[in-house]
């Protein structure tokens, strides 16, 4: 087993272990679980980085030609803007809901095919690492927004019933998620749009075509639409609350539908 | 030696009786002075507070007769018949009584289960008691393993985590919906205790700046000056809601004064910021329909109530937990009750000792070949004679600091130098 590898299953096993414990904190809301979920989560990280950076010394270029490696950056990327949350506002119980995501990611990539795909002369290049890069780093953030969404809803349901339960103790306040949504929304757009500029300049160069409107570049372009106007929403008309977390959780199911549910379609090409 | 717990609480006697059983916080000391009067009670402190009047003592003696002492003890100083009292007593011994005092001390035998008074009580009376010099080594360590459990409880259990009267449910959904209520602006519409109460509470948290609206505008004006805030004409109470996050709605108006459609104009004018409405007027002051708007909170008083309810249900649930925590703790203390107990040490060493004594003597004699019996008789009375030698000076300075603060170092120290923890077991 290549080097990379044995880290990238070091990383799943850290992040099962964080993903466990962030869910037996949020149950039992014992402190000490808490802690032993962090820890957890950061040796997965850091197994995560030295994997990437053995792939990379193994490639010769960046780890984000496959569709394994693609998913396995977004994951570790979702930790990395999952853990700054976390020490920002000191609260582990989006770490309930973010970690199981990034177990979910990883463990899709283990299943996928890690041959070192041979990438033909178009598809190398600067131009298109710094574009799927920041493409991948956005969405990290989306997913981030995506979680607080859920979370936001749970906790406006539980309030608006009047008869909270047991998740409504559980849960941060409203103020804290509408903030930690609105603040990876604020990350992850610019990073999205820098991605759609040098992807389009990339195809320009490349194909010579300047937007190229179908399949996959088709639906980035309509959820950068929708993380557009829903910061356009939010920060002109004041919108807030339910209805932003209902529209930053369909974003994220059209990124997550680019992101896999494309590629998987055009089996030809697994990027 | 033995652990008891004489007493009486909201669980066994009604109130009128122990109001009459109860001493207050300063009158302590003379009912501690008066139960050291009696032999029998070796350690004592007493607990009384609105919901409970009991004794933890410890006797040397037999257990009826200490009881009996702090039973004449309360009577006599509370000019009682015990025929009045005797039957709602309580009494526990043992693992029995330690499981009680960790209870206690825990807020688990509270009548509002987790509520967190009853550990400053407790440990009043144990500082009391301490200074009296009427606690010694047994109840010193119940007493700091009681605080150390009720410690445990409170942070490994959701025990205390909920609020469990109106007010404070309020503040807790105030803190659900905006998170730090520092700074937080709040509006108060009409006057009333209800309103004063959580008002206060909600200052406690850190909201600032007080509005308040009444249709006198001079009580307006005095209730604003008692939180340092500042008070508005009734008629544009609305116009207010634009900026206040949290409003109080306690006015005796005979009609909703807040409509649907007036609050949707509010919100918009908000820009969708979070409200948090509290109707604790009688007819109701909102539109219940305003709980329909987006980004509107509305609690009536029935709500918080059930709020209330169901966090009584919660604190339930988590008592079995910290239950579970208690039952360990004890086994916990009882074990260094144990081995503070020097009798069984000493019988275990002397065993020790003179199976030792036994085998080598048989090998030594063995060995020998012919003795006359005389001969034998000499040597088996040397070896009993060494042995207890040998043994004197550790029994007797073992008897002498087992009843001193450290006691429990020496037998745990022997236990280990000659390996008698193994042989129990």
């Amino acid at each position: 087993m290549a080097v990379d590898h044995f880290f990238f299953y070091l990383a799943l096993l850290g992040y099962l272990l964080g993903t466990l414990h962030y869910l037996l904190h949020i149950a039992s809301q014992r402190p000490s679980l808490g802690r032993v979920a962090t820890y957890a989560t950061l040796a997965g990280f850091g197994a995560h980085t030295l994997s990437h950076i053995f792939r990379i010394y193994t490639l010769g270029r960046p780890p984000l030609g496959s569709l394994y490696e693609s998913l396995s950056f977004l994951a570790w990327a979702i930790v990395l803007i999952y853990l700054v949350t976390e020490f920002r506002y000191g609260n582990r119980v989006i770490g309930a809901f973010v970690l199981p995501m990034v177990l979910l990611a990883g463990s899709v990539a283990a299943a996928l095919p890690r041959r070192i795909a041979d990438l033909g002369p178009t598809l190398q290049g600067v131009g298109l690492w710094v574009h799927v890069a920041l493409a991948i780093l956005g969405n990290a953030a989306f997913a981030l927004t995506f979680c607080t969404g859920l979370m936001y809803i749970l906790q406006e349901r539980q309030l608006k019933s009047r008869h909270p339960g047991r998740i409504h103790f559980r849960l941060p306040s409203l103020e804290l998620l509408d903030d930690v949504g609105v603040k990876s929304l604020l990350f992850g757009f610019p990073l999205l749009t820098l991605a759609l500029i040098t992807g389009s300049i990339w195809a320009e160069y490349t194909r010579g075509s300047f937007l190229p409107l179908y399949g996959r570049e088709a639906w980035s372009i309509l959820s950068w639409l929708i993380y557009g106007g829903l910061l356009y929403a939010r920060l002109s008309a004041g919108w807030r609350g339910r209805k932003a977390a209902i529209l930053a959780i369909i974003g994220f199911c059209l990124v997550l539908f680019t992101l896999i549910g494309v590629s998987l379609l055009r089996t030809g090409r697994i990027l | 030696m033995e652990i008891l717990v004489v007493g009486l609480s909201h669980k066994t006697a009604p109130i009128d009786l122990r109001e009459r059983l109860n001493v207050p916080e300063q009158d302590l000391p003379r009912p501690l002075e008066m139960m050291g009067d009696s032999p029998e009670l070796v350690e004592r402190m007493l607990v009384a507070t609105c919901n409970r009047v009991e004794v933890y003592a410890v006797t040397e003696g037999q257990v009826e007769k200490a009881a009996e002492a702090i039973t004449d003890c309360l009577a006599t100083y509370r000019n009682l018949a015990k025929a009045e009292f005797v039957d709602r007593l309580y009494t526990y011994t043992a693992a029995d009584a330690v499981r009680h005092v960790f209870r206690v001390a825990s807020s688990l035998d509270s009548m509002v289960v987790g509520e967190p008074q009853i550990l400053g009580q407790v440990k009043a009376a144990y500082s009391i008691a301490q200074a009296r010099e009427a606690t010694g080594i047994i109840l010193n360590n119940l007493l700091e393993q009681a605080f150390h459990v009720a410690k445990r409880v409170r942070s490994e259990t959701g025990i205390a985590s909920s609020a469990v009267s109106v007010s404070s449910a309020a503040v807790e959904l105030a803190r659900k919906i905006f998170g730090d209520l520092t700074g937080r602006s709040v509006l108060i519409i009409g006057a009333g205790e209800m309103a004063e109460l959580a008002l206060r509470h909600l200052l406690d948290d850190g909201v600032r700046s007080v509005l308040v609206a009444n249709r006198s505008y001079d009580r307006a004006v005095a209730l604003a000056q008692q939180f340092s805030g500042r008070a508005v004409t009734f008629e544009s109470f609305r116009q207010e809601m634009v900026g206040a996050d949290i409003v109080i709605s306690a006015t005796s108006a005979p009609h909703v004064i807040l409509k649907k459609e007036d609050m949707q104009a509010i919100i918009h004018q908000r820009r969708h910021r979070p409200i948090f409405l509290i109707d604790i007027a009688d007819p109701r002051d909102i539109d219940p329909a305003c709980n329909e708007v987006d980004n509107v909170y509305l609690y009536n008083i029935d709500d918080l109530q059930s709020v209330v309810e169901a966090n009584l249900k919660e604190r339930c649930r988590e008592a079995e937990r910290a239950e579970a925590i208690i039952d360990r703790e004890v086994g916990v203390y009882l074990n260094w009750l144990r081995s503070l107990d020097v009798v069984p040490t000493i019988v275990s060493l002397r065993q020790r000792v003179e199976e030792i004594r036994g085998t080598e003597l048989q090998k030594a004699l063995g060995r020998m070949g012919d003795l006359t019996p005389e001969q034998r008789e000499v040597i088996t009375a040397m070896s009993h004679t060494m042995v207890n030698k040998i043994l004197h000076q550790p029994m007797t300075e073992l008897k002498r600091r087992a009843a001193l603060q450290d006691g429990h170092l020496y037998t745990s120290v022997l236990r280990r130098l000659f390996g008698l923890e193994e042989k129990q077991k």
